[in-house]
């Protein structure tokens, strides 16, 4: 049962309750969820979200545990770090939620997404565009005589990034998956 | 131990391994063959009621008076959509009940079919938790689920959608077992906070438990340990309107409810605290008013079963997760363990302001000779039915706020009301469904004429089961609280808050076959009530009561627990602008 991480950050004995929890500071969290994968597991989180008024910038889900049914949903939300209490905890009670975990505060954690760009253009732009795409260490995966698709993976804002420098050079298109989250080390 | 059988049976036999006697519901096409299950048996008794909202509220009021889950049984499409009011209410309210909905057979889900509806899409968010099952061999275990995620932690509403042909088909049932579902509360709360909390009883000056229907949920021990623990310590005790009862209305300590229609002393502690112990309440804000001035200079606990409740309007210093019975057994334990201290001094001069507060009288009104006043009706209903095995339900508006001032409540599980949801016509069926787990109780329905008409049509349900419910509606022809909102906030306006064409309520009840009373002159009010308890069947009393009465005290919404108008205050003004988008 996942009220016992919830119960650890409402308390003051986490390091994350040191901070104000009532400011109005807007906060970026990564969640990760950890579901029984049954059907409209996905609609009641989403559903929180909706119901209650809360954010939510990105958010992958894909079964983990292919014997046990787990799904992992990663959520990235911002807001106030009382609002951000409340989602964890609201998230909690969802019966079928297995565990919470907030990598903002449990982190450091590696944030990976991946986009795939399509670029269309010609002659100078066509050949800055793949000299930067080297840069970034994006892969073409599909190219025409005047077309690209590049394949990256990243941090989200390294992502950001690539798609800005690709805009003047003809970006037409962009599909990111979200963003996955571990925590890092054991 | 396993069998075969099929869906429909499986659902009567869990019903039964699960210890319900009881079912209120109304057949349809896609529960008929559960209804046929339940015609072969007569372990189970169901209810008919005349509309599905009220077989929700009726399984509502079956679960707040007994302490067990309420099942209603509905049918398809517009079955399980009349059900969402009474859902809704019930996980507000935090009510555990099950309700099972038929749907269409599985091949023609998503086709539009006839009475078909996405029910778990409509009802996932005013379920504690819902399950569409859709084949037989899984619907005994869900079954079996479904009665342990209702009751356990924070108890509520569960839904249950069997498509016909699961209901056809065979499969294997087995019996219930103890879960082992991931979905176990935590029932102990943390003892260095507990014993932190402990410290600061030692302490208080000025200290308040703030109770809730939390006390209620956990069970009659969490009543007993509540009494022990506010006796031995000599603090005063207040509650919210779900949590009347756990407390006895004549404990020397009790100061009465609390919040935007409670009594001056309670909300002037709450204020004036310097220790508030919440205790199964969630700082709803009917309790809190203006929250940047709620109990300013106090120190706070707050005991919930609930992770979600703890700083989710107010900020508290001593947050304890768990069961409030488990949780008061080790408050008691560490308590005594460590000397049974308590400033007692500075709580006695806090005791001593509290009676100058009490000295203000602030249900005191101004009786009439002619007419019924509403708060006479109800004093002179306390004082006749307070010796019965007496159950009271009640409507949503003045007469509620009323009923809670002016009866008192000695026991838990003795007063429902629609507290959360504040659900117009939810205190007839209720009391129906009190009715059918307490054959013999008095059982009153305190109403206004208003939200009575809401499921009047539940006085044929009343009739058939020959139910001796008693209705007393208030009848003042105004929807009461709106008219008086109009009045405090919309310059006297009063749109549509009238009742008009209203029926004769004495003959609408010998229509039904019931008996009917009305009632007028506060003279004639002892022997009519009198004649309604020793009525051995339904009555509608129809109490025709002063019209243009407000309810008060009352806490203007966005004003702070000091800032209570009492009786006959001077209204005009009281509430800003800011105040006014409030509800």
């Amino acid at each position: 049962m996942s009220a016992l991480h919830i119960k650890k950050g409402s308390t003051r004995h986490s390091a994350y309750n040191l901070r104000p929890t009532f400011s109005d500071v807007q906060e970026r969290h990564t969640i990760a969820v950890l579901v029984e994968n049954e059907p409209g597991v996905l609609a009641r989180v989403i559903g929180l979200f909706s119901g209650r008024g809360y954010n939510i910038e990105s958010l992958t889900v894909a079964e983990v545990d292919h014997t046990g049914h787990l799904s992992r949903i990663t959520i990235v939300t911002t807001g106030t770090p009382q609002v951000i209490e409340q989602i964890k905890a609201q998230l909690g009670r969802i019966v079928v939620v297995h565990d919470v975990h907030d990598l903002t505060v449990e982190g450091p954690s590696v944030e990976r997404e991946l986009a795939i760009i399509k670029v269309v253009g010609e002659g100078d732009k066509r050949v800055e565009a793949l000299r930067l795409a080297d840069i970034f260490r994006a892969n073409v995966v599909d190219s025409t005589l005047n077309s690209f698709i590049f394949e990256i993976t990243g941090a989200p804002d390294k992502i950001d990034a690539f798609a800005d420098l690709m805009r003047p050079l003809g970006l037409v298109e962009v599909a990111r998956t979200g963003v996955a989250a571990l925590l890092r080390g054991d | 131990m396993t069998r075969e059988m099929t869906g429909a049976k499986m659902v009567v036999q869990a019903l039964k391994d699960q210890g319900v006697d009881t079912v209120f519901g109304y057949p349809g096409g896609a529960v008929l063959p559960i209804y046929d299950e339940i015609f072969l048996q007569n372990d189970i008794r169901h209810i008919l009621v005349r509309h599905e909202q009220g077989a929700v509220h009726a399984a509502e009021g079956y679960a707040r008076s007994t302490g067990k889950p309420g099942v209603a049984l509905v049918t398809s499409g517009p079955g399980a959509t009349n059900a969402v009011t009474g859902l809704t209410d019930a996980l507000l309210d935090s009510i555990p009940i099950v309700v099972l909905t038929g749907q269409v057979p599985t091949f023609m889900i998503g086709s539009d079919a006839f009475q078909e509806a996405d029910t778990v899409g409509i009802t996932r968010p005013c379920t504690k938790h819902n399950w569409l099952v859709k084949d037989t061999d899984s619907l005994a275990e869900t079954m079996h689920e479904a009665f342990h995620v209702a009751t356990a932690g924070r108890p509520g509403p569960v839904l249950i959608d069997i498509p016909k042909d699961v209901q056809f088909a065979s499969g294997t049932y087995a019996a219930p077992k103890p879960s082992t579902s991931h979905y176990q509360p935590v029932l102990k709360g943390d003892l260095e906070e507990i014993t932190e909390l402990v410290a600061a009883m030692e302490t208080a000056k000025k200290p308040v438990f703030y109770t809730g229907g939390g006390v209620i949920n956990s069970g009659p021990a969490a009543s007993q340990l509540l009494r022990e623990l506010v006796d031995a310590t000599g603090f005063p005790i207040t509650s919210t309107l779900m949590g009347l009862g756990a407390y006895p209305a004549s404990g020397e300590n009790w100061l009465g409810m609390l919040g935007m229609h409670g009594l001056y002393e309670a909300n002037l502690a709450m204020h004036d605290c310097d220790l508030m112990i919440n205790i199964g309440a969630r700082f709803d804000d009917r309790i809190t008013g203006r929250i940047d001035a709620f109990s300013p200079n106090s120190k706070k606990a707050h005991i919930d079963i609930d992770p979600s409740s703890i700083n989710k309007v107010i900020r508290v210093d001593i947050p304890i997760v768990g069961d409030v019975a488990h949780v008061l057994e080790d408050i008691l334990k560490v308590w005594k363990a460590r000397g049974r201290k308590t400033d007692a001094a500075s709580v006695a001069k806090w005791q001593e302001q509290i009676a100058d507060w009490r000295k203000v009288n602030c249900l005191a009104y101004t009786n009439s000779e002619k007419t019924i006043k509403p708060q006479y009706a109800l004093q002179r209903l306390e004082e006749l039915t307070k010796k019965h095995d007496r159950y009271i339900t009640t409507e949503v508006g003045q007469h509620q706020m009323w009923a809670a001032q002016y009866l008192g409540f000695e026991d838990p599980n003795r007063w429902m009301t629609s507290g959360g949801l504040g659900t117009m016509g939810y205190g007839f069926p209720a009391s129906i469904g009190v009715q059918m787990a307490h054959p013999d109780a008095l059982v009153i329905n305190v109403a206004g004429e208003a939200s009575w008409l809401m499921n009047m049509q539940e006085m044929g349900t009343a009739a058939q089961y020959r139910l001796p419910v008693k209705q007393f509606i208030l009848n003042n022809e105004r929807l009461g609280m709106v008219r008086q909102w109009q009045e405090l906030l919309h310059g006297e306006r009063y749109s549509h808050s009238w009742s008009e064409a209203l029926p004769d309520f004495v003959k609408l009840a010998e229509a039904f076959g019931a008996k009917g009373i009305l009632c007028s002159d506060p003279a004639d009010l002892d022997d009519a009530i009198m004649e309604m308890i020793n009525y051995d069947g339904p009555v509608i009393f129809d109490c025709l009561v002063e019209k243009h009465e407000n309810c008060f005290p009352m806490i203007p919404s966005g004003k702070a627990h000091n800032e209570m108008l009492l009786g006959e205050a001077e209204t005009q003004g009281v509430i800003d602008s800011k105040g006014s988008v409030l509800v």
